[in-house]
Formats: structure tokens, sequence, C-alpha cells
């Protein structure tokens, strides 16, 4: 089992939980686990033809996965997912 | 715009001795870094809820020049985190508000403000006349803007966002470490993600941020440190957790990369696919005046008003429509008769747009947005119906 780590703004969407355990080998299969539990997030997350939105990075530990291997970058036991979102908020 | 200031040999004189002892008397500041600080030039654009501590803390702490952009407004909404202003103050200019307390703090600072929307057209003169720059804005049009900005300048950009209860900081934009786009190489499409004014924000968390940009920013002039620099902090307030990421320079960023393929300043608006501000509050779905709905309503018509606002904010207030928070709209439109006239309203008229452009999709006829939400409501026909 990992952990993904989600941020404030997505957290209507996962019964406003912090962190949700998954199952899978790589980052894809995590985020499958994911989706098929909360769809919702999906179109938060994905472009209509299934790419990782820009605005939406994803860590496994403190590593991004852009410069891993991507969505196949390995996932073990006890590892930590992160999606982080920008945001902008600060003056207003 | 005003003129440099010129590199004359910075000196402290007895006042300032004594105002800085606390600085004078650690190895990692002493006279030298004291004086560093004196000579720095810092340009915070934005004195709200980040901006507010940032300057603050840089003015106690002896940083010489600083200067503030903004062109906003002191309201009451902004008042339950933005330190730097009181309740007297509203309905003034931040920047005049701002200088008040700033210079009350520390008369030796040479203030420079500028009253304008950071843009395309000034951003890049402005940024030359300081040594380093902190992003306390509220939206990413201005964020992409600052950090290309800071990339063309070669200033180190201090970053820190919130949204709720998270935050973020980092050091973007250093001539080694890697700049915001190389994180985020686009932004959200409008709407994704909430604002600040749409998704609330704790009233401290700003202060926790911006006095970790002045940090950062006292860090940089110093040379001292383990900056932000290539590091992502995440920062959860609920939990009071702090986490941070790696973050590498991007050989393909558009700005900073190794080819790049923005070389000057583009049309943030567009870039972040919104033309001009507030689009969202009249977005070509058919609207109702709040005076028409409450005429209506008082010559007992059928008329269905539904509230697509959150639970929490129909506590603050309501017009006694049907709540069904436009994320829920979806799953629970089978509450709704399609054959009854419908006027959806929300705060401002911006979800309530998304949820009429929704339900006309879904084959309702006779539906209306209520132009400018319940605050319209307030403003024009009931005063008793509180602001938020």
């Amino acid at each position: 089992m990992s952990k993904i780590h989600i941020p404030t703004p997505l957290r209507q969407f996962v019964g406003k939980q912090a962190a949700v355990e998954v199952t899978g080998a790589t980052v894809a299969e995590a985020m499958k686990a994911l989706l098929t539990e909360h769809p919702e997030l999906r179109r938060h997350l994905y472009t209509e033809d299934g790419k990782l939105r820009a605005f939406v990075n994803v860590y496994v530990n403190d590593e991004d996965i852009r410069y891993l291997q991507k969505e196949e970058t390995a996932v073990k036991d006890g590892d930590n997912i992160s999606i982080v979102p920008s945001i902008a908020g600060g003056m207003a | 715009m005003a003129t440099t200031t010129t590199e004359i040999p910075v000196t402290l004189n007895k006042d300032e001795i004594l105002r800085y002892s606390r600085h004078l008397i650690m190895p990692e500041v002493g006279m030298e870094g004291q004086q560093k600080l004196k000579a720095a030039r810092v340009l915070c654009i934005g004195t709200g809820g980040l901006g507010s501590p940032l300057a603050l803390y840089l003015a106690a702490a002896g940083v010489g020049t600083l200067g503030l952009v903004d062109f906003d407004v002191v309201d009451y909404t902004n008042l339950q985190r933005q330190i730097i202003h009181s309740t007297a103050d509203v309905g003034r200019k931040k920047l005049d508000s701002a200088a008040d307390k700033l210079t009350a703090i520390n008369p030796y600072l040479n203030l420079r403000t500028f009253d304008a929307r950071l843009s395309s057209e000034n951003a890049l003169e402005l940024f030359r006349e300081f040594d380093i720059i902190a992003d306390g804005t509220d939206n990413f049009p201005t964020r992409y803007l600052v950090n290309d900005a800071c990339v063309l300048t070669g200033k180190p950009n201090v970053y820190g966002s919130i949204f709720r209860f998270e935050g973020q900081a980092s050091v973007f934009a250093t001539e080694a470490g890697p700049c915001y786009r190389c994180l985020y190489p686009e932004p959200p499409p409008p709407g994704l993600v909430p604002s600040c004014a749409e998704g609330g924000v704790l009233g401290i968390l700003p202060g926790l941020v911006g006095v970790m940009q002045a940090t950062e920013v006292i860090k940089l002039i110093l040379g001292v440190g383990d900056p932000l620099i290539g590091r992502l902090l995440l920062i959860d307030a609920l939990g009071m957790k702090f986490r941070e990421l790696k973050l590498r320079k991007n050989l393909e960023c558009p700005v900073c990369g190794t080819h790049p393929t923005v070389t000057k300043l583009i049309d943030y608006n567009q870039f972040c696919g919104m033309r001009g501000e507030e689009k969202s509050v009249s977005s070509g779905v058919p609207e109702i005046q709040v005076e028409e709905l409450k005429r209506r309503l008082d010559a007992q018509e059928d008329v269905f008003v539904l509230d697509v606002r959150e639970p929490h904010e129909y506590q603050i207030c309501n017009l006694g429509g049907h709540l069904i928070p436009l994320n829920d709209l979806p799953k629970r439109v089978h509450e709704l008769d399609s054959s009854r006239e419908i006027v959806v309203h929300c705060k401002m008229g911006g979800r309530s747009a998304k949820a009429v452009e929704f339900l006309r999709q879904a084959g309702f006829t006779k539906v209306r947005n209520l132009a400018g939400g319940i605050n319209a409501w307030s403003d024009r026909v009931d005063p008793r119906v509180p602001k938020y």
C-alpha cells in the first residue's frame, strides 16, 4: 500500500480526506486505483485524451515523476505519492 | 519612474546601530550583514495577505529600499488577514495604508510605491530597479508575469502561495535554480481551481507563508543559510505539517531552458485563458436582475430559487432557496422540476452561471442566473442580508 496525498482544492472529490491509501506497483496503477474509487477526480487531473494536466505535478516521495520514469515510475510499499497542483492565492 | 538608489557606501548611524542591535550582535548578520540589508532593494508585488507580513518584517529588519506595487483599496474582508491595514484604513488605497505603517515602524526606510497593476508593459522596467522580487499576488496571470519578468531581468523570485489552509513557498529564477514555469509550464484552465475569494483562506496562513518569504529574502541578501532554491515547501496548517519536494531546472523550460521560446513578456490574461477580470460573473447565460426577482417573489409568482453555494455559505445568509452545491448538481439534478421557472444564484454570479449552463445543456429551458448573486441582493434589495 502506498499513500496518495490529496491537495486541499481536490479534497472535496475524495470525501474530504487528506490522503488515500492505494495499491499499485507504478504511479499509473496507483492513480488508476484512486480514480476508480473517486471518479470525479479524473477531469481535474487528466485531460480528455488521458494526459496528466500541465498544472498538476506528481511526486513519489520528494521526486517529481517527470524526472523519473513518469507515470511508469515504480511505487513501493510505504511510498508517499503527492499530487501538487499550482495554487495562486495570496493577495485578495 | 523614480531614480534608482546610487551606490554610496552604506553606513549606519548611532540610532540605526541601536535599532538593529539584535542583528549586529549575531555573527550571521553583524555590521556587514546589516549594511547589506540597508543597501538591498526589494520589490513586493501586492500588499495583501502575503505582502503584509512580508513588508512589515522587511521594513523592521532594515531592508533599505522597499518597493510596493498595488492598485487596490482596503475593504472589510481584507482585515481578517492583511495585518498591515487596520479598520480605519477601509476605503483607503492599500499603498497609502501600508506606507503609514511601514514608515512608522522604520523611518529609515526608503519606501517606493507604485500605484499600478503590474503588467507586461511596466514589469521589466520596474524589476530592473530592484535586487529581489517577492511575489505576493493572488492570480495566475500575475504569477506567470512575475516569473517571466524575473527570469528576463535575472532577479530572484521569492514565491509564496496559499489556499484555505495550505501553502507553498520557494525561491525561483535564480541563476542556477528552476523557475515557476519549470514547475508548472502552464496554468490551470479558468474555473478549475477556485480563487481565494471563492475558496477562502485561513487568516493566519498568509502570515505564516509571508514570513517564510521574508526569511528567504533576508537570507538571499545576507548570503547565509540554505535558501529554498530547487525546493518547494508545502505547508499544511491544519496538520501543521511541512513537506519538501525537489524541484529541478527544466532544460526544456519555455523561459529559462536552453532554447527559450518566451523571450519577452506576453499577454498573460490570454495565456491563462481569461479576458479581463471576473469574466465568469457574466458569461452569456440568461440573467435576471435582483430587483426583478424581488418583484416576482413579492407577487408570489412561481419562481424556484436554486442556491448553488456551499452549506457553510448558506449558513451565513440565504434567500430561502433550495441548496444544491455546484459540484453536487450533476448527481442531484433530479431534485429539480424542469417545467418550473428556475432562478439560480451563488455569492456573486460566477458559479451560478456555470450551473445555468449545465442545466441548459441538461434540457432545462426556463432557467436564469441571478446577476451579481446574493451580494447584489444585499446591495440593491435587502441590506439586512450580510455580505461576505
